[in-house]
C-alpha cells in the first residue's frame, strides 16, 4: 500500500516530532510511506476565512503532491476534514476528487482502513484527558457527538485503549471546543483565549496529567493558555502515543 | 421565561419539588439557578457590560464587545453556566426520546416542503383565518408592518398596548417606532419587560435577558419602578414587577404576541409561553393583533405536534412550554387581526446556500450550546438575532453592517447538531465567508494577509526559505497568527515554541535515501 504522507504546515514547524511519529508508526505496519517534499499546506487558513481564491494555488500544489498515492495520511482531523470537504477551489478533475476521496486522518486510516487491534510497543501510563478537534469530530466523525442521541463511538478512544498502562480521563464538557478555530483564534484574540483557559482547567479539573489529541493545533493553542494561565499540563500527539512514546 | 431561568431566584429547594414531592420537571423550577451567595453579593457587584456600538452601517465589532464581556467575569460566568445548564437538559430531554434524531429528520423535512410551497400555504392560511373572521394584513417590511399595526390601534383609539415578546416585532424595531406615536407599549414577558425598562435589545431568543444578573435587575427595577435598591431578592423582585404591571395588563386597550407556528389548514396562529403572557395579551383585551413572520407556516394541525416535541426540549430541556395557546377565531365583542410579515424573507428564500435558515423555530439551542457566544453575550452582535442563527440570518439584513459577524465562530458544527431543524448552521456560517470575501466585505487587512499567505503555501521554494532559516518558523508560521501588527496571539497564550528543526529538514538529513523527488 503506498501512502502519501502529508504533514500540515504547523505540524512541520512547530511540532516536527509529530510528524516523525506518523511516519515511524504507518512504516510499522509495513506500509510504503513517502513524503513528498514539496509539500506546503492544505489551503485551510485562507478558506476558512472565505478567502477561497487565495487558496487555490496551494490547493493546486496539494493535489500536484499527492496524485498517485492509495491513500494520502495526515496526523490531523481539521486538515483532512478541509481536504476531503473543502478543497474546491479549483477545477474538480479527477485528480482532484481522487485526492480528496483517498485522503484520510490518521486516527481514522488505522481504525477504518488498516483496521488496528493492537499496539504491542505502546506503552504511556499517565492519566490523558482527550481532546477532539472539532473538525475532526463533527467534520469527519471521530466519534459520537455529545449532541446527537445515537449510539455512542470513539475512534480515538479505541485506539488509546489498546495502550498500555493509560487511564483516560473525561472532562466536564467532553467535545467543548477549545477556542482556536483557525484564524478565529487571532481575529477574535479574547473570546479564544478565554474558550481555551476554560477548556485547559476543564481537562486539570479532570485530573488530566497530559493532554492528548489528533490535531496539533488545537493543543499549540491550549499550549499556550495553560502556560499563560500555570496550568501544568502537558500536551502530546495521539500519534507519538501510538507510536510508543514514553512521555 | 422564568424568574429562574434568569437565575434571580435564591435557592429554595422546596419549590424545585411537587406535591408528591417529586422534583418537578417543567421549566420553571427545572434549571438550577446560579447561586450567589448573599454575604459575598455585595462584594460581587459589577456593571453590567454593554453589547456593541452601533454605528450606522459600520461592520459591528463584535470581538470589541465581546471582550468588554469578558472583562465582567461575574457576568460571563454565570451567563456561561446558565446557558450551558440549558444545553445540558436539553440533552437529558433529546435523549429521553429514543427517535430523536428522527424526530428532527421529520420536522426537517416539514418545514422544507413546506418554503417549498410557500405560497400555497400562504394563502390558504389567508383564506381559513378570514373565514375565522380574522382581519389578515400583509407586510413587505418591517416599516410596513408598524404601520399597519400602528393603522390599527389608532382607529380603534388605542392607548396603550401588552405584548408578549416576539423576535419579529424586534426585527421589525416595534418598540422604536412606537415610542413616536403617543402609544405605550407595555412587554409582558418579565425578561423582555426588563430589557424594555433598561431600554435595551433582548440577548437571546429564549431568554431575552440571561446576560443580567439579579443585581443589574434590582438596579433597573429601582431606576424604573422605584423598588428598593439594595433587595435582589428574585421573589421581592418579580412580585414588584407583576403588582406594577398587571394592572396595565388588565387596563390595556390593546393585546398583541407574535407566533410561534401558523397553521395553514386552521388559519390558526400557535404560541409557546412559560409565563401565560401571551394569553393575557391575546384574551384580555377586546383588540388583540397577531404578527407573524411568513416563515412560521406548517401545513396542518396534525404538524403541530413534532415541533412541539422539539421546541422546549430543544430550548429548556422541558417537555413542554406551560401554555401552548391556539388563537383562531376573534372573542365574542373582540377582534381579531393578523399581520403577515415577509421582510427579507421572500428574498432569503431565494438564496440557495441560505435558504434553509427559514426553517428556524427560534428555539435558541444553537445560542446555548455556542462557546462563543456563551463567553461573549448576545448583545454584543449588534444584531436582533445573536449566536449561531444571528450569524447566518444577520447578513441578509444588511450585509455590511453584519459583514463581520459570520466570522464570529469557530466553526465548531455544535450548532448544527442541536438543530431541532437540522439547518447547517456551521456550514452557512463557512459558505457566508465566502460570499462576504468575494464581495470584499471583509477587512483588507485581513484579505490582504490570505493572499500573503496564500502566495507563500502555493511556493514550496518560498513557503521553505521563510521556514528553513534558523528560529524563524515564526515569522511565517502560523502566519495568519503571528506576522500581523497586532501579536494577538501573544496577548492571551504564550507563544509555541520553535523546534531547532522542522519536520522537513528532519526528513531530508534522515530520509534522502528514499525516491521522494528530493531536490
Amino acid at each position: 500500500m503506498r501512502i502519501g504522507l502529508f504533514v500540515p504546515c504547523y505540524v512541520d514547524a512547530f511540532e516536527p516530532e509529530v510528524g516523525i511519529a506518523t511516519l515511524e508508526l504507518l512504516e510499522r505496519f509495513g506500509l510504503d510511506v513517502h513524503y513528498p517534499f514539496d509539500q506546503t499546506c492544505c489551503g485551510q487558513p485562507m478558506t476558512n476565512t472565505g478567502c477561497h481564491a487565495e487558496a487555490a494555488a496551494t490547493e493546486a500544489l496539494f493535489v500536484k503532491n499527492f496524485t498517485g498515492f492509495d491513500y494520502v495520511v495526515t496526523p490531523s482531523g481539521s486538515c483532512a476534514h478541509q481536504v476531503r470537504e473543502h478543497l474546491t477551489a479549483i477545477p474538480q478533475t479527477d485528480d482532484v476528487k481522487a485526492v480528496r476521496a483517498k485522503t484520510f486522518e490518521l486516527v481514522e486510516f488505522l481504525h477504518d482502513i488498516l483496521k488496528v487491534e493492537e499496539f504491542p510497543w505502546a506503552a504511556f501510563p499517565h492519566r490523558v484527558g482527550y481532546h477532539s478537534n472539532c473538525n475532526a469530530l463533527r467534520g469527519i466523525h471521530h466519534a459520537r457527538p455529545s449532541e446527537l442521541n445515537k449510539p455512542y463511538y470513539s475512534k480515538p478512544l479505541d485506539l488509546l485503549r489498546k495502550v498500555k498502562g493509560i487511564e483516560i480521563v473525561t472532562p466536564s464538557r467532553p467535545d467543548e471546543c477549545c477556542g482556536f478555530g483557525g484564524t478565529f483564534s487571532v481575529f477574535e484574540p479574547a473570546v479564544s483565549a478565554k474558550m481555551g483557559y476554560d477548556k485547559v482547567t476543564d481537562h486539570a479539573q479532570a485530573g488530566a496529567e497530559y493532554v492528548v489529541s489528533a490535531d496539533s493545533s488545537c493543543m499549540m493553542h491550549q499550549k499556550g493558555c495553560a502556560a499563560r494561565l500555570g496550568t501544568p499540563l502537558k500536551f502530546i500527539h495521539i500519534a507519538r502515543i501510538l507510536n510508543g512514546a514514553a512521555a | 421565561m422564568s424568574i429562574e431561568e434568569q437565575g434571580l431566584r435564591e435557592t429554595a429547594p422546596e419549590s424545585d419539588h411537587g406535591q408528591d414531592g417529586r422534583r418537578l420537571q417543567h421549566a420553571e423550577a427545572a434549571t438550577k439557578p446560579v447561586a450567589v451567595k448573599p454575604s459575598a453579593a455585595k462584594a460581587a457587584r459589577e456593571p453590567q457590560p454593554r453589547g456593541a456600538k452601533i454605528r450606522g452601517d459600520r461592520p459591528i465589532d463584535q470581538a470589541e464587545a465581546a471582550e468588554r464581556f469578558l472583562a465582567a467575569p461575574l457576568h460571563q460566568k454565570a451567563h456561561d453556566a446558565r446557558l450551558w445548564d440549558l444545553r445540558g437538559k436539553r440533552d437529558v430531554a433529546a435523549f429521553g426520546i429514543p427517535e430523536w434524531e428522527e424526530l428532527r429528520d421529520l420536522a426537517s423535512r416539514i418545514k422544507t416542503h413546506t418554503l417549498a410551497n410557500l405560497d400555497r400555504y400562504l394563502e390558504e392560511f389567508e383564506a381559513n383565518a378570514r373565514a375565522n373572521g380574522v382581519h389578515v394584513h400583509w407586510a413587505a417590511d418591517g416599516a410596513d408592518h408598524n404601520r399597519i399595526v400602528h393603522g390599527i390601534l389608532k382607529s380603534h383609539g388605542a392607548k396603550t398596548l401588552i405584548k408578549s415578546k416576539s423576535m419579529l416585532t424586534e426585527e421589525c424595531g416595534f418598540r422604536h417606532y412606537m415610542a413616536g406615536t403617543g402609544i405605550e407599549v407595555i412587554e409582558t414577558d418579565l425578561g423582555e419587560r426588563i430589557q424594555q425598562l433598561d431600554n435595551e435589545e433582548p440577548s437571546h431568543v429564549v431568554v431575552p435577558a440571561v446576560h443580567k444578573t439579579r443585581f443589574d435587575v434590582a438596579e433597573v427595577f429601582a431606576r424604573t419602578m422605584g423598588t428598593d435598591p439594595e433587595n435582589d431578592d428574585a421573589h421581592y423582585l418579580a412580585e414588584s414587577q407583576r403588582m406594577h404591571t398587571r394592572p396595565l395588563i388588565l387596563e390595556a386597550d390593546a393585546g398583541m404576541t407574535g407566533c410561534n407556528f401558523a397553521i395553514a389548514e386552521t388559519g390558526t396562529v400557535v404560541t409557546c409561553t412559560n409565563e401565560g403572557n401571551a394569553d393575557l395579551s391575546g384574551n384580555v383585551p377586546k383588540l388583540q393583533i397577531h404578527s407573524i413572520g411568513i416563515e412560521k407556516l406548517i401545513p396542518r394541525i396534525e404538524h403541530l405536534g413534532v415541533f412541539i416535541r422539539l421546541l422546549s426540549r430543544s430550548a429548556l430541556g422541558s417537555p413542554i412550554t406551560q401554555y401552548t395557546s391556539h388563537f383562531r377565531k376573534p372573542r365574542a365583542g373582540s377582534e381579531m387581526h393578523m399581520v403577515l410579515v415577509d421582510n427579507g424573507r421572500s428574498e432569503r428564500l431565494g438564496m440557495e446556500e441560505f435558504w434553509t435558515s427559514l426553517k428556524c423555530i427560534r428555539c435558541g439551542a444553537c445560542m446555548n450550546t455556542c462557546p462563543v457566544y456563551r463567553r461573549s453575550g448576545g448583545l454584543s452582535y449588534g444584531a436582533t438575532y445573536s449566536g449561531p442563527i444571528g450569524l447566518i440570518i444577520d447578513p441578509t439584513f444588511n450585509k455590511r453592517k453584519y459583514s463581520t459577524l459570520p466570522f464570529s465562530s469557530t466553526m465548531n458544527g455544535s450548532c448544527t447538531n442541536v438543530c431541532p431543524v437540522k439547518i447547517n448552521i456551521h456550514e452557512q456560517i463557512f459558505a457566508w465567508r465566502k460570499v462576504l470575501a468575494e464581495e470584499h466585505q471583509i477587512p483588507l487587512l485581513k484579505q490582504g494577509m490570505m493572499k500573503a499567505a496564500g502566495q507563500v503555501l502555493s511556493r514550496p521554494a518560498a513557503y521553505r526559505a521563510a521556514i528553513g532559516a534558523a528560529d524563524s518558523a515564526l515569522k511565517v508560521l502560523p502566519r495568519f497568527a503571528v506576522y500581523n501588527p497586532l501579536n494577538t496571539w501573544g496577548k492571551g497564550r504564550e507563544m509555541p515554541e520553535t523546534p531547532r528543526q522542522s519536520f522537513h529538514s528532519w526528513y531530508k538529513q534522515n530520509r534522502m535515501t528514499k525516491q521522494d523527488g528530493a531536490k
